[in-house]
């Protein structure tokens, strides 16, 4: 267990990536509804961007604990 | 179509009506209330050693072994663990060789050429005759003997080399002997190769380069998705799920991304062509560390990625222990069930993304000038 301070960063990380990706998801699928014929590669960027957002979001989460 | 949704609302449907069932059945709060205070404490005493007992047990899950155990029974004493032990190797002032089961599930002190050893936490010690480590060894590596031995996600890692090599080498052999037509397991391979190619290679390395990285990327890909696979059967290893075996995956990234990169990528690093100079200077240190964060979060992604799958199941299934009556065994089991299937898909995701990302930095070592003129 970390410290205080290090819980509340990691958890504000966490609620911003959170954030983040939902707003990846649901862009994404606003995207795909305009255009299902391009789903595919709305899909494949989707991934790309929600991973990296991912692996900020994880890293805050390790450092925290 | 909707065949398959159908499943899946009636184990939703299931998990909701069973819930009440659960809080119901659990009779404690009223009975616990009732007992004298003496009792409650040793209660929560003894329900604490049994929290410590399971976190423990997970974290025992999660650990590497220098033993391959597949499943324990009975109770403390008379503990019997099936499995079978793997070679230990050392190096403290002379290569010692001998067997873990020597380490008796990581109880025994073994002699060994007039040095004394023993486990403490899946950590090989040297200590004295008595069994006293030296405490420095607990904080300072350098201070340990140098660990080489065929541990559990070592042997997984060759098995899964192994099983890669042959599986792969029958393809390729089955394309000649066939007239360029797979043959038997081939046949399932064969579309999940074209994936990698067709969907992760070509689009972000492109038709020119593509082809000196396919070899990394269908390994890495495998690699992974086999490992993560592996992860899922009752044998209880946890490879991905292992920092070292994630950052040395993408330490060979950073290591392929630095030395086929061509002029342009360091040009785009140290002299960022279309800003200002000033912002030139500034960005230089950022692009450079970027090139070292890229593969750090490689590293983190698919550990923490793993870890948390492994946690989080295995503490369902704990959760077993914790209700303590068929409603709540139940609920667990269905939970844990479902989870399971989640974890499949997170499996193959995770390879997916590490390849994708892997290839996304190949694509920009040896990106082409006149790529990038489109974006100014």
């Amino acid at each position: 267990m970390g410290t205080i301070p290090n819980l509340v960063g990691a958890g504000l990380i966490v609620i911003g990536a959170g954030l983040g990706i939902g707003k990846i998801g649901g862009s994404a699928m606003d995207a795909i509804a305009r255009q299902p014929e391009a789903s595919g590669k709305i899909q494949t960027a989707m991934l790309i961007a929600a991973a990296l957002i991912e692996g900020i979001g994880f890293a805050a989460f390790f450092m925290g604990k | 179509m909707v065949i398959y949704k159908k499943p899946l609302q009636f184990i939703i449907a299931a998990l909701f009506s069973v819930m009440p069932i659960i809080a119901n059945a659990n009779p404690t709060v009223d009975s616990v209330a009732t007992t004298t205070e003496q009792t409650a404490k040793e209660n929560v005493s003894e329900e604490q050693k049994k929290v410590e007992e399971r976190a423990e047990f997970i974290q025992h899950h999660l650990l590497d072994s220098h033993g391959f155990t597949l499943f324990s029974y009975g109770e403390k004493e008379n503990e019997h663990h099936v499995g079978f032990p793997l070679p230990v190797i050392l190096w403290d002032e002379g290569l010692h060789i001998f067997s873990s089961s020597e380490f008796k599930h990581d109880t025994a002190i073994v002699e060994s050429k007039g040095k004394y050893f023993k486990i403490e936490h899946g950590i090989v010690y040297s200590c004295d005759k008595n069994g006293v480590v030296d405490h420095q060894a607990h904080t300072n590596p350098l201070k340990r003997p140098l660990d080489f031995s065929i541990t559990k996600n070592v042997f997984m890692i060759l098995v899964v080399g192994l099983l890669m090599f042959l599986l792969f080498g029958g393809l390729a052999k089955s394309y000649k002997k066939n007239n360029g037509i797979a043959k038997g397991v081939g046949r399932f391979f064969e579309p999940i190769v074209i994936f990698v190619r067709d969907e992760i290679a070509i689009p972000n390395i492109g038709e020119k380069h593509y082809k000196k990285y396919m070899s990394h990327l269908l390994s890495v890909f495998f690699f992974i998705w086999f490992l993560n696979m592996f992860g899922l059967t009752p044998l209880g290893v946890n490879v991905t799920g292992n920092i070292a075996i994630t950052a040395a995956l993408a330490i060979i990234t950073y290591l392929i991304t630095n030395i086929s990169a061509n002029k342009n990528y360091w040009g785009h690093i140290f002299w960022m062509p279309g800003v200002p100079p000033i912002m030139r200077i500034v960005l230089a240190p950022i692009e450079l560390l970027g090139t070292i964060i890229k593969p750090f979060s490689l590293t983190i992604r698919l550990y923490a990625n793993m870890v948390a799958g492994h946690i989080v199941l295995m503490s369902i299934i704990a959760m077993m222990y914790t209700f303590n009556n068929v409603a709540g065994s139940g609920f667990s089991f269905v939970l844990a069930f479902v989870l399971s299937i989640l974890e499949i898909l997170v499996a193959g995701l995770q390879a997916y993304i590490f390849t994708m990302l892997t290839a996304l930095y190949f694509g920009s070592a040896c990106e082409e000038h006149h790529h990038e003129e489109a974006h100014h």
